[in-house]
């Protein structure tokens, strides 16, 4: 039998992973696939929670999760194609007209 | 201690998952890191098969495996710039020591907790039609909500990346 430490600690793996890429990154859409990773991770987390206390919660809100990823990268799909239009680069380090 | 096939199974699904996403943040193109996101992404679809959650790894497989990745593929050609130099930023130092804290403290809350005094269940396949009850009857509203979160994120999207000028 797994046990749920195992899963909480791939789950907590994945998420530390999933943010050093994003906090790594220069291009964003390298930024969004590690945002995927780190929502993964935590569905993973719900489940894992979820199954092993016999609760049917757990799989449901892991099902929102995976539905409001795809609507969040259809949207960042969108947004960074009028980015990559106006500005010919989805690098963040030259996007930089919001700093000082 | 006997052989525990799914304990095995887990032990190694886990560490394609872990690997590929060391791909996904360390590969140096990205068509690599994508192809490292598929790889992770059905690495997880088998942990849940494992944790019995059939309908969920579907859903894994053909959402994210399937449109989400296409997605991104997509936003990867689009944007290309011709030069794939630079992929990450001069705050990798930083970047690093944020994500291993993340790791060290997560691990230590996992240590530290006894999980001898949660309520184990014991894992059971749910059936298909109960959760389409649960989300039909308990989850309703929610399940409506994500439905408009979707709705208006299609909308949206086509709205922002349509050419020609914004109304």
């Amino acid at each position: 039998m797994i046990p749920l430490e195992a899963v909480a600690g791939l789950s907590a793996v994945l998420f530390a992973i999933g943010l050093y890429g994003v906090l790594a990154r220069r291009n964003a859409v390298l930024i969004l696939l590690a945002v995927e990773v780190m929502l993964n991770a935590v569905a993973l987390n719900f489940l894992g929670f979820g199954a092993f206390r016999g609760d049917l919660t757990g799989q449901v809100v892991a099902i929102f999760v995976i539905c409001v990823a795809a609507a969040e990268v259809g949207l960042a799909l969108g947004i960074l194609l009028r980015l990559h239009r106006n500005r010919q680069t989805v690098d963040i380090d030259r996007l930089d007209e919001l700093k000082w | 201690m006997s052989f525990d096939g799914a304990l095995v199974a887990f032990g190694i699904v886990a560490a394609v998952a872990i690997v590929a996403s060391l791909g996904v943040v360390l590969a140096r193109s990205v068509v690599s890191a994508a192809v490292s996101l598929v790889i992770s992404l059905m690495a997880v679809a088998g942990v849940y098969v494992l944790l019995l959650a059939d309908f969920l790894a579907l859903v894994q497989v053909l959402i994210y495996g399937g449109a989400v990745t296409i997605l991104l593929l997509f936003a990867l050609m689009l944007s290309r710039t011709g030069r794939d130099s630079g992929l990450t930023t001069r705050h990798r130092p930083i970047a690093t020591v944020a994500g291993l804290a993340t790791a060290i403290f997560l691990g230590w809350a996992i240590v530290a907790t006894n999980w001898f005094a949660l309520p184990y269940a014991q894992l059971q396949r749910v059936e298909l039609p109960i959760i389409g009850t649960a989300l039909f009857s308990t989850w309703a509203l929610p399940f409506e909500v994500v439905s408009l979160v979707l709705l208006v994120a299609l909308i949206g999207a086509a709205v922002i990346a349509r050419t020609g000028d914004a109304p």
